[in-house]
C-alpha cells in the first residue's frame, strides 16, 4: 500500500465515532509493553517493526480479531481496536513502501 | 509556600537542563512527575521519546526500584531480588531530570511542589503516580512493627520481599505458610494468587510436607477458574484457599504467636505469615486533595486529569480506574495517554481520543503461564471495557492436552518477554 491508499483509513480515524483522533504513539504504547519499545520482540514475542507491509499487518490483526490465526493473546487484544486504529498502528509499525 | 530560586537550582542537576529556548516552542512546558514507578517512569520515558520539547523532572524518593511484578518469582527461588531491582541512570541519560527526594507538599494554586529538603520545584503540569500506602491498623494489630514478623511484600522496595523470601527459605518442612488477602480494590488483583502458586511451587520441591492456607476477604478473584484448575493439577493437597463465606476474612493478627484471627474467631497459626493488608492512595496524593472519602483518587476518564484538582494528572494504582485493574501495565497505559493530553493542553490542542490497555500475565508453575487482557475506552463517568475484547486465557477443558501444554508454556515464556519489555522501557 502507498500513502494514497492508506489515506482513506487515516481519514476514517477522525470520523465522528471517535470525536478526536487517537495518538498513534499512545496506541503503539500498548503494543510496546510486550513487543518492546522498538517493536523488536523478545522471549518468543515476535518482531513487529518493519516486519510486514501495511496490508499484511492489517490482515494479520484482522485475522487475530476473527480468530482465524492461532494466538495465545492477540485475538483478545485485536478485538479491542477499531479498523481506523488498526490502520494507524499499521502506519506506525509496518514497512514504509 | 515561597520559592527560593537559588535553592531550587541547587537541588536540580544542571547538566541536563533543557535550554531556555525550548520553552518558547509550541507545546513546551515544565512537567513534573512525582513517583518513579510503573506510571511515573513510563511517563518520563514516553515524554522524552514522543514530546522532546517537554521539560521533564522526575521526583522519586528511592535510589532504586524493586518491581512488585516478578517478586513472586523470587519466592519461588527462580529469580534474585537484584534481578528485579533497577536504577534511574538510563532515564537521566535520556534527558530526564531525576531528583531523589521525597515530595512533602503540593501547591496546586502556586503550581509548585515542595521537597523534603525544603526546596520548591515549579511546574506547568503535574503528574502524580505515587502508588499506594498500606492501611496500617485496618487489620487489628497489623502495623509497621507487626510487618517485620509478618511481611507483606506488597510495595516496590527491596526489604519486604527479601524478608518474606528469607522466612520462606528458613521455614521447616511441614510448616504452614499462611496468607491474608484483602477485599477489592487493591494493587494487582491476580497478584495474591500468583503468589499462592509460586510459594506452592517452592514448597512442592523444597518442603513437600508443608501446606499453604490462604484466607481471603472475598468470595471470588481474578482468573479464578484458571488458578484453581492449576492448583488442583499441580499442587493437590498443598494449597487450601478459603473465601469470605468460609470464614476467610482476617480481622486481627497476633504477631507474638504468629497467628491470624478470622471474623468468627478462628485462630490460624503459621510458620510464615504473609499479610496483604487493605490499601489506599499514597499519602502525597491524599494530602494534595486528590482522593475522595474512599481513599482513592477519582480522575476524568477521558484524560486522567484529577476530577478534584485542576492541572494535576493522576496515574496508576492511586486512581479510581475500575473496571481497569491496578496493574503496572495499566499504569503505563495511563501514563502515555496523560502525557499526550498534557502535550496537547500545553499546545492549546484538544486531547487525543483515549484507549487504555492492560495485560496481566501470571506464573502458576514451571512452564505454566496464564493471562488476562482488557481494552478500555472512556465512558461518561468511568472507563468501559470494549465489548468482545479482552478476557482470560482459555480453560483446560477447552483445549486438547497438547495445545494446552503448548498454550501454558508459551504464556510463561511471553510473560518473561513482557517483563523484559516493560522494565526496559522504564529503566533501559
Ligand atoms: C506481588 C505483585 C505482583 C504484581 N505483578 C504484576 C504484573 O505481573 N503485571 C502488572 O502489570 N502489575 C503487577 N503488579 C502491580 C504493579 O506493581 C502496580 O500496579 C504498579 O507498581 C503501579 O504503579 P504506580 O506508578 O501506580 O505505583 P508504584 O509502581 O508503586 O510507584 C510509585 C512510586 O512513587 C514513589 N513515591 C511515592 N510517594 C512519593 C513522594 N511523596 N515523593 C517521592 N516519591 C514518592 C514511590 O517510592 C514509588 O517508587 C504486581 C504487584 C504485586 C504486589
Ligand atoms: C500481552 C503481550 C502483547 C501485547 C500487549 C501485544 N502483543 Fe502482539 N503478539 C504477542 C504475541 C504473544 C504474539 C504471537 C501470537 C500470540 O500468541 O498471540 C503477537 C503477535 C503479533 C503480530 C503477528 C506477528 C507475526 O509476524 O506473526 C502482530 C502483527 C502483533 N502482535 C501486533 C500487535 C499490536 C499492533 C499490538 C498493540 C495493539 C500488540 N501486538 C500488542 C503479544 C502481545
Amino acid at each position: 500500500m502507498n500513502v494514497r491508499q492508506i489515506l482513506p483509513f487515516l481519514l476514517l480515524a477522525v470520523a465522528p465515532a471517535l470525536a478526536q483522533t487517537s495518538d498513534p504513539a499512545v496506541l503503539a504504547g500498548a503494543c510496546q509493553g510486550c513487543h518492546g519499545v522498538a517493536g523488536q520482540g523478545s522471549h518468543g514475542i515476535p518482531l513487529i517493526k518493519d516486519a510486514h507491509s501495511r496490508a499484511e499487518f492489517v490482515a494479520l490483526l484482522q485475522a487475530f480479531r476473527a480468530n482465524q490465526r492461532e494466538a495465545t493473546v492477540m485475538g483478545r487484544i485485536a478485538r479491542g481496536y477499531t479498523d481506523e486504529q488498526i490502520a494507524l498502528l499499521a502506519a506506525h509499525y509496518a514497512r514504509a513502501q | 509556600m515561597t520559592i527560593s530560586r537559588r535553592a531550587l537550582l541547587a537541588a536540580v542537576p544542571v547538566a541536563l537542563a533543557t535550554p531556555r529556548l525550548a520553552f518558547a516552542q509550541a507545546g513546551a512546558g515544565r512537567v513534573v512527575i512525582i513517583g518513579g514507578g510503573f506510571g511515573g517512569a513510563s511517563a518520563a520515558r514516553f515524554a522524552r521519546d514522543r514530546f522532546p520539547a517537554l521539560d521533564i523532572t522526575l521526583i522519586e524518593r528511592s535510589q532504586t526500584f524493586t518491581t512488585c511484578p516478578y517478586g513472586n518469582l523470587v519466592l519461588a527461588g527462580r529469580r534474585t531480588v537484584e534481578s528485579i531491582t533497577f536504577g534511574y541512570d538510563r532515564l537521566a541519560a535520556r534527558g530526564v531530570r531525576v531528583v531523589h527526594q521525597s515530595v512533602t507538599a503540593v501547591d496546586p494554586a502556586g503550581r509548585r511542589v515542595r521537597l523534603a529538603d525544603g526546596t520548591d520545584v515549579p511546574y506547568d503540569r503535574l503528574v502524580m503516580s505515587p502508588g499506594i500506602d498500606l492501611r496500617w491498623g485496618a487489620i487489628e494489630g497489623y502495623d509497621e512493627a507487626a510487618s517485620a514478623r509478618m511481611p507483606h511484600g506488597w510495595i516496590p522496595s527491596l526489604q519486604p520481599i527479601t524478608l518474606l523470601a528469607r522466612q520462606l527459605q528458613e521455614m521447616p518442612d511441614g510448616g504452614t505458610f499462611v496468607m491474608a488477602i484483602p477485599d477489592n480494590p487493591f494493587r494487582c488483583p491476580p497478584g495474591p494468587y500468583e503468589r499462592i502458586s509460586m510459594v506452592a511451587e517452592y514448597l512442592k520441591q523444597a518442603k513437600p510436607r508443608s501446606k499453604l492456607i490462604a484466607l481471603d476477604a472475598k468470595n471470588g478473584f481474578s482468573k479464578q477458574p484458571l488458578f484453581q484448575d492449576a492448583w488442583e493439577e499441580l499442587y493437590p493437597g498443598i494449597v487450601e484457599w478459603r473465601g469470605a463465606s468460609s470464614d476467610g476474612r482476617v480481622m486481627r493478627v497476633h504477631p507474638a504467636t504468629m497467628e491470624v484471627e478470622t471474623e468468627f474467631g478462628e485462630k490460624v497459626k503459621g510458620a510464615v505469615v504473609n499479610v496483604i493488608p487493605p490499601q489506599m492512595a499514597a499519602r502525597i496524593a491524599r494530602d494534595a486533595g486528590l482522593a475522595n472519602q474512599s481513599g482513592w483518587c477519582p480522575v476524568k476518564p477521558a484524560t486522567f486529569e484529577s476530577a478534584q484538582v485542576e492541572g494535576i494528572w493522576v496515574l496508576g494504582d492511586a486512581t479510581i480506574a475500575a473496571p481497569m485493574p491496578k496493574s503496572g501495565f495499566a499504569a503505563s497505559s495511563h501514563a502515555k495517554h496523560a502525557i499526550a493530553c498534557i502535550a496537547a493542553s500545553l499546545a492549546g490542542r484538544a486531547p487525543p481520543a483515549a484507549t487504555f490497555f492492560n495485560t496481566c500475565y501470571s506464573h502458576v508453575g514451571p512452564d505454566y503461564g496464564i493471562s488476562i487482557v482488557g481494552v478500555y475506552r472512556p465512558g461518561p463517568t468511568s472507563l468501559v471495557e470494549v465489548e468482545g475484547s479482552g478476557g482470560i486465557s482459555p480453560r483446560n477443558a477447552t483445549m486438547s492436552p497438547q495445545r494446552r501444554r503448548e498454550h501454558r508454556h508459551l504464556e510463561a515464556l511471553y510473560a518473561d518477554g513482557w517483563y523484559e519489555s516493560i522494565t526496559n522501557e522504564m529503566f533501559g
